[in-house]
C-alpha cells in the first residue's frame, strides 16, 4: 500500500497507535466495547485533521458499524468521550472512513488513475470480490448518497487497462468469519466462489478485504478438497491490481508470498513501460 | 406513465419443460410496483403465471421474490428503483425478477415455504413455556423489559432472509435467520422458563447461532427492519454472558479468544487466534489445529507467516490505554439500538452521510 500511496501521490500519515477495528467479533461479544475501540481510532485521526482511509472491507464494515451508533446518539458518545478521555483523546462525530477503494472512485477519481498507469493491464481478466463489509447494509454505509460503491472494482478493473469478469460469486461471503465454527460451510463458500470465477475464465480474483484475501488465497487448497475440484486461481489485494498497472513487479508487490502461485498473472502481463520524463 | 421490461423466470412443473426466462413489457408509472407490473402482466398476457400476493402493502408477507437477484416484496419495490438498479449491471435496465432462493420452486415466482421456512421456525419452539401455573389474569411484566423483542417481532414471514441466507445457500440445514431472529423474540421474554434451554440448544446445534457466516444479507433484505443476523448476535451474547455456555462449535472460544486477544496486544495475532479458537487443552481442538496444520506450513513456505510473527507477535504501544477501555466496556456493556431509538433522532443538527466529511456532501 505504501508504495501504491507513494506513486499515486497520496499522503498516508500512519496511525501506528490505533488498535484493531474488531472485525465485527468484538461488537457481537461487546458492542460497547467495539464502538469505544473504534471511537478511540476515529479519535487520534481527527487529532490529525486529516480524513482517515482503512485498507479492508471488513475495517470499514465494522467502523461504519460503530460509527452509525456513535453519531446517532449524542449521550452514548458523551459516555463513551468519558472513557477516551482517559489518554486525551475526543471523537466528534462525522469523521470521513473511507476504504481505499470508494477512496480511489471518490476522492482520486478514475481519470486521474488512468493516467499514473504505466502498464496496462491489458487482456488480464480479473473477477471482483468485494468482501460482505463493504456491501451490507447499505443504509449504513452511504450507498444513498453513492449508489455505485458496489461496482467500484469494475471501473478500477476496466480502468486499468484489465477486463472485469462477470461471475456468480463477486457480491457474496468468502466464508472467513465461520472458518473455526464451521469449517465446511467457510471452505464452500469460498470454493465455490473461486470455482465460478475459473468458469467464467478468470485470470485471477481482486478483492479489496485481507480477510477475504486469507479464505480464498490461504486457504483455496483446503477449499478445493471440500467442493472437489481442482482451483488454483490467484487472489490479488486491491492495492497489489493497482501496484501492476502502475508499473511496481510482482515481487516488489509481495506477490510470491501468495499460496497460489501468480504465475498465471504474471504471464499475461506486458512489461512496465517507463515512467514518463520528469513525471 | 413509461415502459418497463420484466424478465421473468417461469416454471410450469406440469409441462415437463425445464425453467426458462419470458420478456414482459408494462406501461406504468415509476412509482407502482413491481407487484403492480406483474399483475398487469397476469391480467393482460398471460393469467398463468403464478405469484403469492394478498394486502399489497408490505405487511402479510406473501409476494417474496428475487428481484436483480436480491430478494425483496414486490409489493413494495418501485419500478423506477429496480429499473435504475438493473441499469448498474446491464444496458437497458430490464428488471429480472425470480423466484426466492434456498426453497424448491413450486411453479413461477411460488416457492415451498413449509420444507425450509416453515420448518426451521417450528425446530425453535416458536411458543412461549411459563414457569408454574398459570396466573388468575394476565402475565404481567413491566412494559419496558418487552421493548427489546419488538424488533424480532417485526417479522412479517416472508421469507426474504431465508431466500439470500449465503450460509444457508451451502449448508441447507442450518437453521437460518428467520428462525434464530424468532428464537431470540422468546429468549429475550422475561415471561419465558426456558431461556438456558433455548440457548444451549442452539449454541450446541452444529448448525445452530455459530454458523451465521456474517454476511449481512439477511439484514440488508429484511422489509421490516427485524436485522436477522443482530438477533442471532444476541443470542450468542445472552449464551456466553448470561449462561456462560461453551458450545463445541468453537464459537464461545472464538469470540473470546479475538477479544482477550485484542485486550493483550491491541492488533491480532492470527495464530493465537487459531490456537485458542479450537482450544489446544481439548482433544477435539488438538485435532482442528492439526487439521489446519498443512494451511499454516504453506504460509510458512511462502514467507507469508514468518516464525518470529507466529511466535513473539507484536503489541501495540500504551495498552494500558485499552485495558482501561475494556475495564469500562466489560462492567457496563450497553447496546444502542437504532431500530428502538431511530436513527438520528437525538440530532441537534444535520448529520453528514457516512463517508462524507462534516462540512457537508461532496457534490
Amino acid at each position: 500500500m505504501a508504495l501504491v500511496a507513494d506513486r499515486l501521490g497520496i499522503e498516508l500519515v500512519e496511525l501506528d497507535r490505533a488498535n484493531c477495528c474488531g472485525a465485527g467479533v468484538i461488537a457481537e461479544h461487546n458492542p460497547e466495547l467495539a464502538d469505544t475501540l473504534n471511537a478511540r481510532t476515529f479519535a487520534m485521526a481527527q487529532q490529525t485533521g486529516l480524513a482517515m482511509m482503512n485498507i479492508c472491507s471488513t475495517c470499514q464494515g465494522a467502523q461504519s458499524e460503530c460509527q452509525q451508533r456513535l453519531d446517532a446518539d449524542k449521550a452514548y458518545r458523551a459516555h463513551i468521550n468519558e472513557v477516551l478521555a482517559g489518554e486525551g483523546l475526543r471523537y466528534e462525530k462525522g469523521i470521513s472512513n473511507k476504504n481505499f477503494l470508494w477512496l480511489l472512485v471518490e476522492d482520486y477519481g478514475l481519470e486521474n488513475l488512468r493516467a499514473k498507469v504505466r502498464r496496462p493491464l491489458s487482456g488480464l481478466r480479473v473477477g471482483p470480490f468485494y468482501g460482505c463489509y463493504v456491501l451490507r447494509p447499505t443504509s449504513r454505509l452511504g450507498y444513498h448518497e453513492h449508489p455505485d460503491r458496489d461496482a467500484y472494482l469494475e471501473r478500477v478493473i476496466e480502468v486499468l487497462g484489465g477486463e472485469p469478469v462477470d461471475y456468480e460469486g463477486a457480491h457474496k461471503c468468502c466464508g472467513f468469519p465461520v472458518i473455526t465454527m464451521n469449517r465446511e460451510t467457510s471452505l464452500r463458500q469460498a470454493g465455490r466462489h473461486v470455482g465460478d470465477a475459473i468458469d467464467a475464465e478468470a485470470h485471477a480474483l481482486v478483492t479489496p478485504c485481507p480477510l477475504c484475501h486469507l479464505n480464498l488465497d490461504l486457504q483455496q487448497i483446503e477449499a478445493a478438497g471440500v467442493v472437489g475440484r481442482e482451483l488454483g486461481l490467484p487472489i490479488l489485494h486491491l492495492p497489489q491490481l493497482v501496484g501492476l498497472a502502475l508499473g511496481f513487479e510482482p515481487k516488489e508487490l509481495g506477490m510470491h508470498k501468495h499460496v497460489v502461485k501468480t504465475a498465471e498473472v504474471e504471464q499475461v502481463l506486458q512489461p512496465a513501460a517507463a515512467p514518463a520524463a520528469a513525471g | 406513465m413509461a415502459d418497463y421490461k420484466l424478465r421473468v423466470r417461469r416454471y410450469d412443473p406440469e409441462s415437463g419443460k425445464p425453467p426458462y426466462w419470458a420478456d414482459y413489457q408494462v406501461d406504468l408509472d415509476g412509482h407502482r410496483s413491481v407487484l403492480d407490473a406483474i399483475l398487469e402482466v397476469k391480467g393482460r398476457e398471460d393469467g398463468s403465471l403464478g405469484i403469492r400476493c394478498s394486502c399489497q402493502a408490505a405487511i402479510c408477507g406473501s409476494c417474496g421474490v428475487r428481484v436483480n437477484g436480491q430478494a425483496k416484496l414486490a409489493c413494495n419495490t418501485k419500478l423506477s428503483d429496480a429499473a435504475a438498479n438493473a441499469a448498474k449491471y446491464e444496458d437497458g435496465g430490464t428488471i429480472k425478477v425470480e423466484p426466492m432462493g434456498n426453497m424448491p420452486v413450486l411453479k413461477d415466482l411460488i416457492v415451498n415455504m413449509d420444507d425450509v421456512h416453515w420448518k426451521k421456525v417450528q425446530r425453535i419452539v416458536p411458543w412461549l413455556i411459563p414457569a408454574g401455573d398459570p396466573p388468575e389474569r394476565e402475565y404481567v411484566v413491566p412494559p419496558e423489559t418487552m421493548i427489546d423483542v419488538t424488533q424480532s417481532m417485526a417479522c412479517i414471514h416472508c421469507g426474504a432472509c431465508v431466500s439470500d441466507c449465503l450460509s444457508m445457500e451451502v449448508d441447507p440445514l442450518f437453521i437460518g435467520p428467520a428462525a434464530l431472529a424468532k428464537a431470540y423474540r422468546f429468549v429475550g421474554d422475561p415471561r419465558d422458563s426456558q431461556t438456558e434451554q433455548r440457548l444451549n440448544d442452539l449454541a450446541e446445534d452444529p448448525h445452530g447461532i455459530y454458523d451465521c457466516t456474517h454476511c449481512f444479507n439477511c439484514i440488508q433484505v429484511c422489509p421490516k427492519g427485524v436485522a436477522p443476523m443482530d438477533q442471532i448476535m444476541r443470542l450468542r451474547r445472552r449464551a456466553t454472558r448470561d449462561f456462560g455456555i461453551t458450545d463445541q462449535n468453537n464459537g464461545r472460544r472464538h469470540e473470546e479468544a479475538f477479544t482477550n486477544i485484542i485486550r493483550k496486544k491491541g492488533i491480532l495475532d492470527e495464530r493465537k487466534l487459531l490456537q485458542d479458537s479450537f482450544g489446544v487443552l481439548r482433544p477435539q481442538g488438538q485435532i482442528q489445529l492439526l487439521r489446519s496444520l498443512p494451511t499454516g506450513l504453506r504460509g510458512f513456505a511462502r514467507g507469508k507467516i514468518t516464525p518470529r510473527k507466529a511466535l513473539m507477535h507484536e503489541r501495540l504501544d500504551g495498552m494500558e490505554n485499552l485495558r482501561r477501555i475494556y475495564d469500562h466496556a466489560e462492567d457496563h456493556h450497553e447496546e444502542v439500538n437504532l431500530y428502538i431509538l431511530g436513527e438520528g433522532e437525538t440530532q441537534d443538527e444535520k448529520e453528514p452521510a457516512m463517508g462524507e466529511t462534516a462540512g457537508g456532501p461532496t457534490s
